[in-house]
């Protein structure tokens, strides 16, 4: 029992670790329709601009404020330059343009810093400790209350502000969104630039457990699936999903890939996706979308 | 008085196609304006000219004082347009009484960070702006739906939502694009009383577009027709309705070709 508890106690706290990529995704779906395949590069770009000026000597937080500053300019040029000329266009278009933008960005990345690997240390360890017999990983623990904060602030941010309605319009209904007033420009800047920070906290936490490397852009792939359940646009969903999917691919790897010869950890989340396709395709807390012929 | 808009020889095409060639309006303050005419005729390009959705290429539009050729609808709606769609452009997942409080985004005052931690003042002028939301909606009869989510409302109510909503930003000229259309006659009659006591008691100056001719006869003080971009009538209804070429556009008959074929 105790080995069950901590598989999936460790999977949950992994599944975390998805769904703060995710949130960085749904965020700009939300407001804009643009399904942002660049979000993964965007967290490597963080990454290794934290860690390159880290090991040019910077402190951290000072090295924090700098990748900070440089994430908000870069997510708004993104917006301004990229997407703001493409608004109105199919969403294959906007994919395709996204789809393009992150390897560029990937480029950019490795041109500025260079593409070896490095090591991220957030000073926090990674010994596991014991609660009632269950092993947890102290890093897991932390990523999880950092991620709590994050969701935290986003939640206040966008429930209790004009700013937050203005966002919540725009993602229901932007004729409407136009015609009380609310500049739809203003809004996507402000949320690219949110998502920006989104891929500067997953990019740290990312880094630190898995090193800095070109890699790291894929973990688009690992939110994708979380995407998938939780619906495209509902903060909230990504998070259960994230642990859903966490727990899922950790439980099936123990369980069921011994069956398998292992390494299903890999595919499971997928697995679970295409069920959730075929059986809710608008995901956990996904909008249903009624079209009337 | 100067009227409160005015518009100046526009002329709106897109990629060549003219869809308003040199049109000049005036709209006195407290008037209801009707824009009649056939299907094309650019009526609803009119009123995106004058909510700055479309650009016109030439002419100028004056609203309360305010000289502009290219202005932004969030702007518009600051400097006190409101507006209603020929679809509806509504907020479907929020309540009517959310979708009312956004019509007063524009209005609230407290900052960022004092409407994110509560603060006494953030909380006071939330209350101060509910109970205005809610006067609007009394006002237009929806008191029963007040927390119902807009996309379960059948689309004679949600029309009144969306007028609500327009309303309740306290808009110094309302622009309705069709506020009957798909309409069963009742619920006509109830939105001309809607749109006439808006008029009367909060003296708001009211654009609209109407096919219903009987209601636009009503309901205006001053009608204008438009035929593919161009004026071909302007005056009060008893006028416009005995005018020629606004028979003509409307029967679908041109005099002159009349004549050539006799």
């Amino acid at each position: 029992m105790a080995f069950f508890v901590e598989v999936l106690v460790g999977g949950l706290l992994a599944g975390i670790m998805y769904s703060m990529v995710a949130i960085g995704f749904v965020l700009i779906y939300k407001a804009s329709g643009v399904f942002n395949f660049a979000q993964g590069s965007m967290v490597l770009f963080a990454a290794l601009t934290f860690v390159s000026l880290v090991e040019r000597g910077l402190g951290f937080w000072a090295a924090f404020g700098v990748t900070l500053v440089a994430m908000l300019l870069l997510a708004l040029a993104v917006e301004k330059v990229v997407l703001r000329p493409l608004v109105n266009r199919p969403p294959i278009t906007l994919f395709m343009a996204t789809l393009g933008l992150s390897f560029m960005i990937e480029g950019l990345a490795q041109t500025l810093w260079g593409s070896e690997v490095h090591g991220l240390e957030l000073g926090i360890s990674d010994t596991p400790f014991e609660i009632h017999g269950v092993m947890v990983s102290q890093f897991d623990l932390f990523a999880a209350a950092t991620a709590a904060v994050l969701v935290t602030v986003l939640g206040v941010l966008f429930h209790r502000t004009r700013l937050g309605l203005a966002l919540r319009g725009v993602a229901d209904d932007q004729l409407a969104a136009l015609a009380v007033g609310i500049d739809l420009r203003r809004v996507w800047g402000v949320v690219w630039a949110v998502s920006g920070v989104v891929a500067l906290v997953a990019g740290l936490l990312w880094g630190a457990r898995v090193g800095v490397q070109f890699s790291l852009s894929l973990i688009v792939l690992k939110a994708l699936p979380v995407l998938i359940i939780g619906g495209f646009t509902s903060i909230a969903g990504t998070i259960v999903a994230g642990l859903l999917v966490g727990a899922g691919e950790k439980l099936a790897e123990v369980y069921i890939g011994p069956h398998f010869g292992g390494g299903i950890e890999n595919w499971f989340p997928y697995v679970l996706a295409i069920l959730f396709l075929l059986v809710r395709p608008t995901g956990l807390f996904g909008e249903p979308r009624v079209e009337r012929v | 008085m100067d009227p409160i808009l005015r518009l100046e020889h526009v002329s709106l095409s897109f990629q060549g196609v003219k869809a308003i060639v040199d049109v000049s309006i005036d709209v006195a303050v407290g008037e209801i304006c009707a824009i009649i005419g056939p299907n094309g005729a650019g009526k609803s390009s009119l009123l995106n000219v004058i909510n700055g959705v479309y650009h016109p290429q030439e002419g100028v539009v004056v609203f309360a004082g305010e000289r502009r050729r290219r202005m932004q609808p969030h702007r518009a709606a600051e400097r006190g347009i409101g507006r209603t769609f020929q679809n509806i452009a509504l907020f479907r997942g929020m309540t009517v009484l959310d979708n009312v409080m956004t019509g007063r985004t524009l209005k609230r005052r407290a900052g960022f960070l004092a409407q994110a931690l509560r603060s006494p003042s953030a909380r006071a002028e939330d209350r101060l702006e509910r109970a205005k939301a809610d006067r609007t909606i009394e006002f237009l009869g929806l008191a029963a739906f007040r927390d119902t989510r807009v996309r379960h409302l059948p689309y004679g109510l949600q029309k009144r939502v969306e007028l609500a909503r327009a309303l309740a930003a306290e808009p110094k000229l309302l622009l309705l694009d069709e506020p009957m259309a798909g309409m069963t006659f009742e619920e006509k009659v109830e939105m001309s009383r809607f749109i006439r006591e808006a008029n009367d008691v909060l003296g708001t100056t009211v654009v609209l577009i109407e096919h219903d001719m009987g209601f636009v006869m009503q309901l205006a003080d001053h009608v204008v027709v438009l035929d593919y971009g161009r004026k071909i009538g302007d005056g009060p209804p008893d006028d416009v309705r005995r005018d020629r070429r606004v028979i003509d556009a409307y029967l679908g008959v041109a005099s002159d070709s009349e004549e050539a074929a006799a």
